[in-house]
Order: C-alpha cells, then sequence, then structure tokens
C-alpha cells in the first residue's frame, strides 16, 4: 500500500512541469560545467607541456653543441655530468644500437621510445629510497651518426600525470554527483509545488461536486502559490455570493408570487364553498380554479427549472440504481399506457448505480414517459431501458410515435416551446426543459434521435467515478 | 378537534381558521411565533398548521422547540419557499407534513385529518377491515366476502394505505407521496388508472362498491 502510493506520488512528481524544468537545467548545467572545466584543464596540460617541451629543445641544442664540438665521447662526459644533478628533473640517456647504455640517468632504453626525434610519453623505471618505481617521462630520442648511437633526452611529468589521472576518474563521478543532487533538488521542488497544485485541484473538484463553501487554503508563505490562492478564493467569493444572491431571488419571486396566488385560490374556494352549486357562476369558478391551478403549475415548474440550474439541488446526490427508479416510474405509467392501447416495455437490466437526484430523475423519466403516452396513437410502444456504456449508464426512452423532425429536437428543449402539432394538447411546455435542467444538474448529457420511427430519447449519466473527486494521496 | 393555526399572512389566516371552522373544528390562531409557540406549549391541541417563515421566531424553530419540550403534537407546515431541500429541512426539524402555498382546501383538510389519526393508538394492527373486505398485512393477501383477491404489491400498498384513513378523504397527492414515495405531480393524472384498477378488484361483482371517488377532492373507501 505504501510502495503503491510511493511510486504514485513519484510518478506524479514526475510528470509535473517544475521537475521537467528542472531536468533540462541540470543537464544543460552539467554538459556546460563538464565542458568549461574540461577546457580549463585542456590548456592547462598543453601549456604545461608546451613548457616541458621547450627546456627539453634547449636541452637539446646546448647537448648537440657539445656534440658538434667533442663527438659522441664529450657529449658523453657532458651528459655523466648533467645526470649528477639532482633535482632537475632531467633525463638523459645515451645507449648504442644494441641498447646498452653509455651515460644518462636512465638504467636502460625505454621499449616504447623510437628515435625519430618526435615527443612522445613513456614511463620508466626509477629507484626511490630502494625502491623500483615506474613513473611517467615526456621527451625526445634521436638517432646519431647513422643510427650507431641514440640519445634521449626527457623530464619527468608524473606529478603532472597523476593530476591528469585524478582529473579523468574524478570528473565523470562529479559529474554524475551532480546530476544526482540536480535531480533530488527538482523532485524535492516539484514534490512541494505538486502538493500546493494539488490542494488547488482538490478544492476545485470539491467545490464542482457541489461544496461552495470551500476554499483554497493559503499558507502564509507570500508566494506566487498564495498569490494563485487568494485570487482564486476571491473569485469563488465572489461567484457564490452571485449564487447565493440567484437563490435569494428565486427564494423571495417563489414566496412573493406564492402568497398571492395562495390568496387567490383561498379567495375562490371560498366563494365556490358559499355559492349554491346550481347558481349559474358555479362553472365559471370552477373553471376559474383550473385556470389557476395551471398557472400554480406552470410556476412550480419554473421554480424547479430554476433550482436545479443553480445547483441547490446537489446537496441532495446519492447513489442510486438507475434499473430500480426505471422499475418505479414504469410501474407507475404501466396502467395508463394498458388503458390507452399502449405497450410499455421496460427492458430488462441489471443494477446501474448513478450518483444522483432520486426525485428529480424520476420526475425527468416520468415527464419523457408521459410524453410518449401522450403522443402516441394506439396499438403504440414505448420502450425504456438502462444500459452500461464504457462512459457510464445510459437511460433511454424509446417510442413509435410521431418524433420530433430534426430541426425541431434543439428548439423543444427550451423553455415555452411547444411544437405546432402539439399546441393544443394539455401541459406546461415545461416537461423537456425540465428534463433538459435534470441533464444539466447531473453533468449528463441528453440527445433526441430518429427512432425510425419515433423518438428516441437518451440520457448518458456519467460513471460515480468519472467525477471529479478527490485525488488518493 | 382542536387545531392551532400560526400564520402571519392575516389574509391566509382568516381564510385558514373561517374553513376550519366550517369543517367543524376548534380554532386557535397565531400570527407569529412567539405566540404560535407560546399557544402550543401551553394548550392541548390535536394538530398544528405552521407557516414556514414567521416573524421573530421561525416555523421550524418553533416545532424544534415544541419537540424539545416533550410536545409531539402533529405538525404540518405550509411554506411558500421553493421546494427541493425545504421540505426535507422541514421534516428534519420535526414537521410531520408539508404543503406547499397555494394548496387547495380539500388536501390540507385530507392532510389533518391524516395526521389527526396518526395519533390514535391503535396503530399496530396486523389486520385490516371495511366492510366485508379484509386485508391481512402479515400474509400480504386480501379477501372480500372471503373471496381471494390477487394484488399486485403496489396495489396492496395503494389499499393499505386507503384501508388505514378508511372513512377519510385521501388526495392523489397523498397517494403518490404515500404509495409512490415520489413528491412531484405528474402531468396526467395516472393515480386516478391505478384506482380504477384496484377497484375492479375488491368492487367488481359485488353488490356495496367500497371505494368511491370525492368529487374535486380524491378518494375514500369506507363500508356504507
Amino acid at each position: 500500500m505504501r510502495v503503491e502510493s510511493f511510486w504514485h506520488g513519484a510518478r506524479g512528481v514526475l510528470r509535473t512541469q517544475a521537475f521537467r524544468i528542472v531536468l533540462i537545467y541540470v543537464f544543460v548545467f552539467a554538459i556546460s560545467a563538464t565542458v568549461l572545466v574540461g577546457f580549463t584543464y585542456w590548456n592547462t596540460e598543453r601549456a604545461l607541456d608546451a613548457q616541458t617541451d621547450e627546456i627539453i629543445e634547449a636541452e637539446i641544442v646546448g647537448l648537440t653543441e657539445q656534440y658538434q664540438r667533442m663527438g659522441v665521447r664529450g657529449l658523453a662526459d657532458v651528459i655523466a655530468s648533467r645526470s649528477m644533478q639532482r633535482g632537475a628533473g632531467s633525463l638523459y640517456l645515451l645507449a648504442d644500437n644494441l641498447g646498452r647504455v653509455i651515460a644518462g640517468n636512465l638504467d636502460e632504453w625505454p621499449q616504447s621510445v623510437t628515435r625519430d626525434g618526435s615527443f612522445i610519453e613513456f614511463d620508466y623505471q626509477r629507484r626511490v629510497q630502494g625502491d623500483l618505481v615506474s613513473r611517467r617521462a615526456r621527451g625526445k630520442a634521436f638517432s646519431l651518426i647513422g643510427g650507431e648511437f641514440g640519445l634521449l633526452v626527457a623530464r619527468d611529468v608524473y606529478e603532472r600525470h597523476l593530476t591528469r589521472q585524478l582529473f579523468t576518474t574524478t570528473l565523470p563521478w562529479s559529474v554524475g554527483m551532480m546530476l544526482l543532487f540536480g535531480l533530488i533538488g527538482g523532485a524535492l521542488i516539484s514534490r512541494n509545488m505538486l502538493r500546493r497544485l494539488d490542494s488547488i485541484n482538490r478544492t476545485s473538484a470539491e467545490i464542482v461536486a457541489g461544496d461552495f463553501s470551500r476554499r483554497v487554503p493559503v499558507t502564509g508563505t507570500d508566494d506566487e502559490f498564495d498569490e494563485l490562492a487568494e485570487n482564486l478564493n476571491h473569485m469563488l467569493d465572489r461567484t457564490e455570493r452571485l449564487m447565493k444572491g440567484m437563490r435569494e431571488v428565486a427564494d423571495s419571486v417563489a414566496h412573493d408570487l406564492r402568497t398571492p396566488l395562495n390568496r387567490l385560490r383561498n379567495r375562490l374556494e371560498e366563494m365556490q364553498r358559499r355559492l349554491d352549486p346550481q347558481s349559474a357562476y358555479a362553472d365559471d369558478i370552477e373553471s376559474t380554479i383550473a385556470e389557476t391551478d395551471r398557472l400554480i403549475a406552470t410556476f412550480n415548474a419554473l421554480l424547479l427549472i430554476a433550482e436545479a440550474d443553480s445547483g441547490a439541488a446537489r446537496g441532495a446526490m446519492t447513489a442510486i440504481d438507475l434499473s430500480a427508479v426505471v422499475a418505479d416510474v414504469a410501474e407507475l405509467y404501466a396502467p395508463l399506457a394498458e388503458e390507452k392501447g399502449i405497450a410499455l416495455v421496460v427492458r430488462p437490466a441489471g443494477v446501474a448505480t448513478i450518483e444522483g437526484n432520486r426525485s428529480l430523475i424520476s420526475q425527468a423519466l416520468a415527464n419523457l414517459i408521459d410524453n410518449a403516452i401522450k403522443y402516441l396513437p394506439e396499438g403504440g410502444r414505448v420502450e425504456v431501458g438502462v444500459g452500461e456504456t464504457p462512459a457510464g449508464v445510459d437511460l433511454m426512452v424509446a417510442d413509435s410515435g410521431p418524433g420530433i423532425p430534426e430541426e425541431d429536437r434543439a428548439r423543444v428543449l427550451e423553455r415555452f416551446v411547444r411544437l405546432e402539432s402539439s399546441r393544443n394538447s394539455p401541459g406546461t411546455g415545461l416537461g423537456l426543459s425540465l428534463v433538459a435542467a435534470v441533464v444539466r444538474l447531473h453533468e449528463a448529457r441528453l440527445t433526441l434521435a430518429d427512432n425510425a420511427p419515433g423518438l428516441k430519447a437518451t440520457i448518458s449519466f456519467p460513471r460515480p467515478m468519472l467525477r471529479p473527486q478527490k485525488r488518493s494521496e | 378537534m382542536r387545531i392551532l393555526v400560526v400564520e402571519d399572512d392575516l389574509e391566509a389566516q382568516r381564510y385558514l381558521v373561517n374553513g376550519l371552522k366550517e369543517a367543524g373544528h376548534v380554532v386557535d390562531d397565531a400570527a407569529d411565533g412567539d405566540i404560535g409557540l407560546t399557544l402550543a406549549l401551553s394548550r392541548p391541541y390535536d394538530v398544528a398548521i405552521i407557516d414556514r417563515m414567521l416573524p421573530k421566531l421561525d416555523g421550524l424553530h418553533v416545532v424544534a422547540e415544541m419537540r424539545e419540550h416533550g410536545n409531539n403534537m402533529p405538525v404540518l407546515f405550509l411554506s411558500a419557499l421553493s421546494e427541493v431541500d425545504d421540505r426535507v429541512k422541514g421534516l428534519k426539524a420535526g414537521g410531520d407534513d408539508y404543503l406547499t402555498k397555494p394548496y387547495a382546501f380539500v388536501e390540507l383538510l385530507a392532510r389533518i385529518d391524516a395526521l389527526m389519526r396518526r395519533r390514535s393508538p391503535s396503530s399496530v394492527k396486523t389486520k385490516l377491515s371495511v366492510g366485508d373486505l379484509e386485508l391481512d398485512l402479515l400474509t400480504r393477501t386480501a379477501t372480500r366476502n372471503a373471496q381471494a383477491i390477487d394484488l399486485q404489491p403496489r396495489e396492496f400498498r395503494l389499499l393499505e394505505y386507503l384501508m388505514r384513513h378508511a372513512g377519510q378523504v385521501v388526495t392523489r397527492t397523498m397517494l403518490l407521496e404515500s404509495v409512490w414515495e415520489y413528491h412531484f405531480d405528474p402531468q396526467t393524472n395516472v393515480i386516478d388508472v391505478h384506482i380504477s384498477r384496484l377497484r375492479a378488484k375488491i368492487d367488481k361483482g359485488f353488490e356495496v362498491p367500497l371505494l368511491q371517488t370525492v368529487r374535486g377532492a380524491g378518494y375514500m373507501i369506507r363500508a356504507r
């Protein structure tokens, strides 16, 4: 569990923009540092080599003079005397073509050295306090008198050699360590950023899910994240105030219209009670009451749509089984359908859980079935079904009725729109608008399609876990 | 029956009081929450009708206070607020029923009758009977004149509700709320069709019809 959550966290860190930026920065830094250090070293070494070579060239010039003046013997003397000078760091060797040492401070002719007059580096043995030590030297060797003798002039570069060895083994390690520290630093920075972003994301998801009282936490460090959080919170305060204001308006509109409507209906009923049933006005009052009730029904439907749209009903969302909702509503309408000679068929389905408001979904479904039955001729067929899809759960109501022409399908979802063909049927003209509002409340999708013949209305609910929710830590 | 009406809209209050008196009840009235609570706590009423929004003390608080004082008289809330979670709030605060304004007076009367009936202690019954119609709540069977009647589960619940309120008017909305647990108004009157089916099962072939339609109000089951 812990390991899993660690990997989950690590993957989260790797995906962040901050980590990517740090990664790129670390690589660029490592490469430029390597180039810089390498170039400096290479230049230093070159300068040191040039210095060594200069000394050797000068020695050679001196020795050449001696050789020209006094021949091989004279040269051997000079070499012998120069070899005696301790600590000068120069190495000499005069040998014959069999490799026998004639003069100099090297014990034998180094194997790798050829007498072609070019600068080379070679290893030689030297006795230091009785021990034989292998050391590194740089120098030049020539042939004298047509190859009969060989002269080697060199300088010990053991110190420089050690430095170079140290450098070439240390540099990769340093670069590796730099990368490692860079990555750790990057991970820490992005984890920190991720944590802050996470809290913002979580709060946003909770607000989308309906809890508008949530605010993004401010850490008090006064950094740019705090600034972002404060701005977001400020925006949320404003939106909440606006939403609250809208709800208050809806509430006071409800209250201020219901009170006079209530008095109106009360008075009509009082008149009806006091009137002699045989009176000529009895019918008028009855139809006036019926008209008032239609007004009230329309008003209630509008209010309910406004409420569904304001998100006030989001608090009442629970896990519900759509199949059970369908079975219940279909059962309510079954006798009505049968009486009208219409087959109301429920396609069997298993448990299909969504998150929703049972009452509003039932009402939306009732409106769809009611509409279908209302416009179907005798012998028609209404089919209701629930189906799991990859994206969630579909609720479908299909009928064999006259259908809705394609160009009118979007329009019928608007408030009060009634098609010419149905203008004389009873109803508020808000049935489908309420369906659309319920669909919006549930973040679902409503599609009206041709059932060939008839209308097929499908509400596609998102799967509960697909709804924005808390990120698992 | 003694009824307490707490309503701040005086016109609506006058109408309510008159209507209830005409129906044969004894009515006290109050125009704000304070007086309403004092009356509710000091006098025995069979039922209280309380507006949701009241001056001085809100209707929800009146009922909450009553319940806190151990007073469990049935309460019907009247509300002019928008519906969705208001009903839940009202019932949570201790209300027994909830009616949105504007309402039909017959609806109100039927509901307070039902509320008063609920108080009677004989609610733990295993058998209900109206005339020669019997409903066994344990075996879930119905018989009339010793003749078994085959009922669907929902028809059984419908008949049970009607028989529990035998002799009282039961409105369509009450049936929809209690038997189907829906709090909305279906555009077509689907309840009527359910009732006529039930009627065909329990009354067809018998001399005395038990299930009657009360014009402009709803239905009633009773033995003549």
